[in-house]
């Protein structure tokens, strides 16, 4: 049996190219890897090599031919004891369409040339169902405590179960913190474990991801995450799609961590909110609470998460105080939102220092006769919409607040999803309550009309509830 | 891992590298006075910002440069005004108003008024000037390394006989970037000439701290990068070390290190713990070393001037800065309407 030798592709995307030359001719014998001819096209050239052992019999396709297109034999290979006058045409020619190219048959050639792809259809993604908050025992004592002393407690109770587990980045050592989050750390734990690093977001976030391929539970602290944004190609490419990449091999099991969003007066450089950004990325989880509790209990929860966790703080928010339960372990569910009022009129949907403006908001709208049922979404991603939906499917409003910018936020999300879950549910559009769409400026009356505000949540509820 | 914190050297020069002589070039009695103006102009600037802040007209983060006029002033003195470029991270006070922007505006845009020198937009960090060819005011740090880099490829590009003067901080200099521009700046002998402020802190972080290797004027090494070590608290070495640097890089010689050792009086921002480094230190380098103690001193000694003038020469930077604060007071805020101008053109 002849062997056909087929015009070879130089890349994925080739589809024809130049026989330019013939180095061998009919009747020469050839072995693996001698060079038979070469092909051209306008971007490179690549010899054509034998593969098996044999005679050529026969060249179908002259030299100088240009628009040869991928896969049409260019030459047949005839063993020892054949004839070449005996080698058919290939069925084929080099002018005709492909199969291909012929009306309807793209799926059936596609469907050839995978021949691994078990459905055409991607699977439906697996949706995450989030575990339920621990239950409280009645008797247990509340502590009030700040957000700072939250994620601190958080972490040196981390840092004491397990020796894996340690801090590093600028200044969280010997100055306790550019925030003082990590007050105290140093002295307990030791500069082993608590790592002042030199002002290298790029290189330390890269170093704890490899730490973290090796096994152990880094807390990367960036001074802020505007300082992240220096690091983001190593906390997307290496950390979020490392499992992926590794067939599920190797893990990143590491915590980015610090304060996100507008400080006070910071200026543009300074005064970011990566919520949107980060949530976008498959791979990631990413965390932003609002109360002392939520911080503790998640930043707990993030630590142990086997994958990367970008835990976004707020500085703002760092000196507020909260009840936190006294209890030897208290963690929460990564992936469940938090219903902070039950209402019937409409729902607010917000998290981290959004919450904020919500919390104020309703209060007023509540004193007005507005039934508000307020979410704090607390993790971004996964996202806990069904609650969102829940509540939406009563209420049949929706107002989100954040500060991040509009386009792409998670407003945007929010809105996408309730319109694909909860449409004929809607009494109102979703309204987002945002961030302005500029970069924030530094002026202080300036600053204030770019961040979103009570007096904006109560607009949007009122239009969303046709009160105004 | 953590190290034990280094007892601060002292910003003199040291011998293994400096070419600036112990014999330190004499400045004539007009470069004199330059430099004690434009010095004290700066002092007294950041002085009056720092009461502004206290009073709560500035916010946010407000780097002050007492203790380190002589770095841009002798950089400065020895570049070509308004043709060279120049580029710093967010403690860009000093530099704007030795490269002589208007003091007003400077001012003005730290409290953030319209007529700040970005119209109340960018804050203390962010303040630029096409016409004086200062290029920020950047707030991230090492960032400015690889944009004065790139201001330096297109005076080559151009053919243009200018330098581009990019200053940064010892706890920049080890930001990944800069290497990757020290590489480009050697490979394509860009007219850049890197000023490394080391002013023996990043915040909290003492250099021994944060470098393997402390000598930061050797960081070029391995791009074949000459560098030296300056002390940066005598304007006059300043000068000196800066007229080779840019005469190298304006010759297409390429890119040239200057790592000045200096001082911050002041906290990093205006909240600052000050636990890293004791009260002596900062004293000790005050009373000892200060750049202007040490012009006044030889402007004195040399009879350039007497008390009298150099009073007279306060007077008249004191005016300066008062009109600036009160401008800066007293103007107002941008309009609401600028909140979505300037975003696109
Ligand atoms: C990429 C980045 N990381 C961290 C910070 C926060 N930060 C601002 S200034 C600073 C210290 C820089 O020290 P140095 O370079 O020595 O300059 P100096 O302040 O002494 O002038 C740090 C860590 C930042 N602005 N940008
Ligand atoms: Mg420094």
């Amino acid at each position: 049996m002849p062997t056909d030798i087929l015009m070879p592709a130089l890349s994925p995307t080739m589809e024809e190219g130049t026989l330019s030359k013939w180095l061998v001719k009919e009747g020469d014998k050839v072995g693996p890897g001698d060079v038979l001819a070469e092909i051209e096209t306008d971007k490179a050239t690549m010899e054509v090599e034998a593969v098996d052992e044999g005679t050529i019999g026969k060249i179908f396709v002259a030299e100088g031919t240009e628009g040869v297109k991928v896969n049409t034999p260019i030459a047949a290979l005839i063993g020892e004891d054949e004839d070449p006058a005996e080698v058919p045409e290939p069925e084929i020619g080099p002018d005709e369409p492909k199969e291909s190219e012929k009306p309807g048959a793209d799926e059936e050639v596609a469907a050839k040339s995978q021949p691994t792809t078990k459905s055409v259809d991607a699977p439906a993604a697996p949706q995450f169902k989030p575990a339920d908050d621990p239950d409280i025992p009645d008797d247990v004592e509340m502590v009030t405590t700040t957000v700072r002393e939250a994620l601190r407690d958080a972490m040196a109770e981390e840092m004491r179960a397990d020796g894996d587990v340690f801090v590093m980045g600028e200044e969280v050592a010997e100055y306790q913190g550019a925030y003082k989050v990590t007050q105290g750390l140093l002295q307990e734990f030791g500069a082993e474990r608590v790592i002042d690093t030199p002002i290298t977001e790029h290189g330390f976030a890269g170093l704890g991801v490899g730490a973290a391929f090796a096994g152990l539970k880094p807390i990367v602290e960036f001074m802020t995450w505007n300082f992240g944004m220096q690091a983001i190609d190593q906390i997307i490419n290496s950390a979020a799609k490392q499992l992926y990449m590794s067939g599920g091999q190797v893990k990143a099991p590491i915590v980015f961590r610090g304060p996100n969003g507008a400080a006070a007066r910071v200026g543009a450089q300074h005064s970011q909110d990566y919520s949107a950004w980060y949530s976008h990325v498959p791979g990631l989880i990413v965390i932003a609470p609002y109360t002392a509790a939520d911080a503790k209990g998640l930043l707990k929860a993030a630590i142990r998460n086997p994958n990367p966790v970008i835990f976004l703080e707020n500085e703002i928010l760092y000196g507020s105080s909260g009840d936190v339960p006294k209890m030897d372990d208290f963690v929460l569910p990564i992936g469940k939102a938090r219903v902070a009022r039950k209402g019937k009129d409409v729902t607010i949907v917000s998290y981290s220092i959004g919450m904020r403006y919500a919390t104020q908001a309703t209060e007023k709208l509540v004193a007005a006769g507005v039934d508000v049922e307020l979410i704090d979404l607390r993790t971004l991603r996964p996202m806990d919409i069904d609650t969102v939906v829940e509540s939406v499917k009563k209420t049949g409003r929706c107002v989100t607040v954040e500060e991040g910018w509009p386009q792409g936020s998670i407003g945007s999300e929010i809105s996408a999803r309730l319109m694909e879950k909860a449409f004929d549910y809607l009494d109102a559009p979703v309204t987002r309550v945002t961030g302005k769409d500029v970069p924030m400026p530094y002026a202080a009356n300036l600053e204030k009309l770019a961040l979103p505000n009570v007096d904006e949540v109560i607009a949007a509820v009122n239009a969303v509830t046709y009160r105004s | 891992m953590a190290r034990k914190a280094a007892a601060a050297k002292s910003p003199a020069k040291k011998e293994t590298t400096s070419k600036s002589g112990s014999n330190a070039p004499e400045f004539s009695k007009d470069e004199e006075l330059e430099a004690f103006r434009e010095m004290l102009l700066v002092r007294r600037f950041e002085e009056k910002a720092g009461q502004l802040y206290g009073m709560g007209l500035i916010g946010g983060f407000c780097h002050l440069y007492i203790g380190q006029e002589a770095v841009v002033t002798g950089i400065t003195m020895a570049s070509r005004k308004g043709e060279d470029a120049q580029i710093t991270g967010y403690r860009d006070h000093g530099h704007m108003l030795v490269m002589g922007l208007d003091p007003k505006g400077v001012m003005a845009e730290l409290t953030g008024r319209q007529g700040g020198l970005s119209k109340g937009k960018g804050g203390s960090m962010h303040m630029f000037s096409n016409e004086h060819r200062f290029y920020g005011g950047n707030g991230i740090v090492g960032a400015q390394v690889s944009l004065g880099t790139g201001l330096a490829f297109a005076a080559k590009y151009r053919g243009e006989d200018t330098v581009s003067l990019t200053y940064f901080g010892d706890g920049a200099a080890n930001q990944g970037q800069v290497y990757e521009s020290f590489n480009m700046a050697k490979l394509w002998s860009l007219p850049v000439v890197y000023v490394i402020e080391n002013n023996q802190y990043a915040m909290g972080t003492s250099v021994a701290r944060s470098a393997a290797t402390t000598d930061l004027s050797q960081r070029g090494r391995s791009f074949d990068i000459p560098g030296e070590q300056v002390d940066g608290m005598d304007v006059r070495q300043v000068r000196d070390a800066a007229e080779r640097a840019i005469e190298h890089a304006r010759s297409g010689k390429g890119p040239y290190i200057l790592e000045m050792l200096t001082y911050r009086y002041r906290g990093h921002s205006m909240s600052d713990p000050a636990k890293y480094r004791s009260k002596d230190e900062v004293t000790s380098m005050r009373s000892e070393r200060d750049p202007i103690e040490q012009v006044r001193k030889r402007i004195l000694e040399n009879d350039y001037a007497s008390e009298d003038d150099l009073k007279e020469i306060e007077k008249e930077v004191r005016a300066i800065v008062t009109e600036a604060a009160d401008f800066a007071t007293n103007d107002p805020e941008p309009e609401a309407s600028e909140l979505y101008t300037d975003i696109l053109q």
